[in-house]
């Protein structure tokens, strides 16, 4: 392969430009003096004073986060359960239902589990009691259940390459299984869970779907606002919280890829030294 | 529960067996309460007969054990199947796009420099991150009849067309184009991930080996990398399908209504006909259509899983 593939790289480019041309074009148009959202008329920062003033985005915008932190937690406690069920206790009863189960919910359409959802909330408020209302509970609990299964998939995939031949030294040398547990498995796979909180994170802050359909009268997160506002048409306002999302989200997901990969390389070397130390 | 942490018993049941099973039975249960069992519900409901009671349904009246009702009308009124069909269209359109456009993306990603590599893979990754709503609504301004995107396009037929064909603008919003475009948009990363995860595991010097032997390089591509990328492409094409076929923001802000698709079907049976059987028969419908895609997804994750593990222990 000594040929430079021109037409892959051509493509490459034509598929960047693809992903990135609509976002660009949404940040600079967010800079429009005009009223109308597609036509140009001079630069003008009044979109983003409007919008920071705007009480109703910023309230949204923190019950969203709220939601977003809660079930990401609790998404990622259940998640990385299922992962460690999945990876490393090879028989229980129901293993394969259990193996349906966590796969299932990462690719379902979200109008099925949305319908399906709000019908459960509903039998239960309506024969339960509980929860009495749909809003804050509901959603959050909707959220934990689709966000964990990509925690799972992360923290699974992570234990499967993952050397099983160190926590087998550890027992031979005395420890207790839960011990094990512990002191090696969680500590190696630390950073897998701590991406599939981001993850459970960001997939919880951007959910329309299912948050559509298991809300109820005055919880309204930042994408319900958005798809309200936007089933209108455009507006130059969504083009400014456009920008912003798309420049915290950046801004985020570079610095967490920097950190990652600053650990791992960290951990590569510890292992490095141990060998080293041990010859 | 205080009392429980602290005494013998419960320390040498959760130190021995105890937290395995915690382990297990903790997400099994959740996901059984609330992700099996609204499956169940759902599947009971497009048997239940609507009613214009609080919530609107009942079993039994007319139809003393199951009313199938719903289920013939999914067949007899054309408005089902015909969203049927868009959707199986506009998906299988969408996945063949994303193919045609992920895969040389994918293959190009293995072949640049490995730093370039990263950056160019966090730019993949970068849109996954950010609001899908928000990129859908990126595309609405593009398509809009007076933004400079469509005034570029107008542009350009106009210079290619005959004068008395010109237009004054490109109608793109609420077409089927809009809702295939912006589909592939927006799934496009989830073909090029699986799809690159897949090449970047593949042995250079068979390629090299097949030169050897004289083959020229698309020869190369057809009988070596093209074949064991087949997983990738399954991967891909499963995890851009399905979701694909029962979208519902995609046909709503960018689709015309004279085109149904399910997943808006769906949720208006639901929210706005408050018909909760007829919605429950569409998704169960739907659902009888995805198992096969959805069956071979689980099916293959799984397969794959052991392969790396088997990797991993080699």
């Amino acid at each position: 392969m000594n040929r430079r593939p021109v037409f892959l790289i051509t493509m490459l480019c034509f598929g960047f430009a693809f992903f990135y041309i609509p976002i660009l074009s949404m940040m600079v148009y967010s800079f429009n003096g005009s009223r109308l959202a597609t036509v140009w008329g001079g630069f003008s920062t009044k979109w983003y004073v409007s919008l920071l003033s705007n009480r109703q985005v910023l309230k949204a915008a923190i019950l969203s986060i709220e939601i977003a932190v809660l079930s990401a937690t609790f998404a990622t406690i259940l998640g990385t359960m299922a992962g460690i069920a999945m990876a490393r206790f090879k028989r229980f009863r129901g293993r394969t239902l259990f193996s349906g189960l966590v796969t299932a919910p990462l690719v379902m359409p979200e109008v099925i589990t949305g319908i399906a959802s709000l019908m459960l909330f509903i039998l239960m408020a309506e024969y339960i009691g509980w929860p009495a209302t749909r809003g804050f509970t509901t959603v959050t609990l909707a959220h934990i259940t689709f966000s964990m299964v990509f925690v799972t998939t992360i923290v699974h995939s992570r234990l499967v390459q993952a050397d099983e031949a160190i926590e087998e030294a550890a027992m031979d040398l005395g420890s207790r299984p839960w011990q094990v547990m512990k002191d090696i498995t969680l500590p190696v796979i630390s950073p897998a869970i701590m991406s599939g909180w981001l993850l459970a994170f960001t997939i919880s802050l951007d959910d329309v779907v299912i948050t559509n359909f298991t809300t109820g009268p005055g919880t309204t997160t930042l994408p319900i606002l958005i798809w309200s506002k936007v089933k209108l048409g455009v507006t130059p306002d969504i083009n400014a919280l456009a920008t912003i999302t798309v420049v915290i989200v950046g801004i985020g997901v570079f610095i967490a890829g920097w950190l990652l990969n600053r650990a791992e390389k960290a951990r590569e070397h510890d292992i490095q030294l141990a060998y080293q130390a041990n010859q | 529960m205080e009392a429980a942490h602290r005494s013998p018993g419960f320390r040498r049941w959760f130190n021995r067996r105890g937290w395995i099973k915690i382990t297990i039975a903790t997400p099994y249960v959740w996901l059984s309460l609330f992700f099996l069992l609204p499956f169940v519900i759902v599947i009971a409901m497009s048997f239940a007969t609507r009613t214009p009671t609080a919530p609107p349904f009942s079993f039994g009246g007319d139809y003393p054990v199951m009313n199938t009702n719903h289920y013939a009308r999914l067949i007899h009124d054309d408005l089902y199947v015909r969203a049927y069909l868009n959707s199986i269209g506009n998906a299988t359109l969408a996945t063949l796009m994303c193919l045609l456009i992920g895969y040389p993306m994918a293959l190009g990603l293995t072949r640049v420099s490995r730093s370039w590599r990263n950056v160019l893979l966090m730019l993949v990754i970068l849109p996954f991150w950010t609001s899908f709503l928000l990129r859908v609504y990126a595309w609405m301004g593009l398509m809009g009849t007076n933004s400079w995107f469509n005034k570029l396009l107008t542009g350009a037929y106009n210079w290619v067309m005959p004068a008395d064909m010109a237009l004054r603008y490109i109608p793109m919003m609420n077409t089927g184009f809009a809702v295939v475009l912006v589909t592939v948009y927006s799934y496009l990363p989830f073909m090029i991930l699986p799809l690159y995860a897949n090449l970047e595991k593949l042995d250079l010097s068979l390629n090299e080996a097949a030169m050897d032997l004289g083959s020229r390089p698309f020869q190369v591509f057809r009988d070596v990398t093209l074949p064991l990328s087949l997983p990738g492409i399954i991967a891909g094409s499963l995890l851009v399908f399905i979701p694909a076929s029962g979208e519902l923001i995609i046909p709503s802000l960018v689709g015309s209504s004279s085109r149904p698709m399910i997943g808006r079907v769906i949720s208006d049976e639901f929210a706005s006909a408050r018909d909760w059987p007829m919605a429950s028969a569409v998704a169960v419908a739907l659902l009888l259509l995805l198992v096969g895609p959805l069956m071979a997804y689980t099916y293959f994750e799984g397969k794959s899983l052991e392969k790396k593990k088997a990797e991993g222990e080699s």
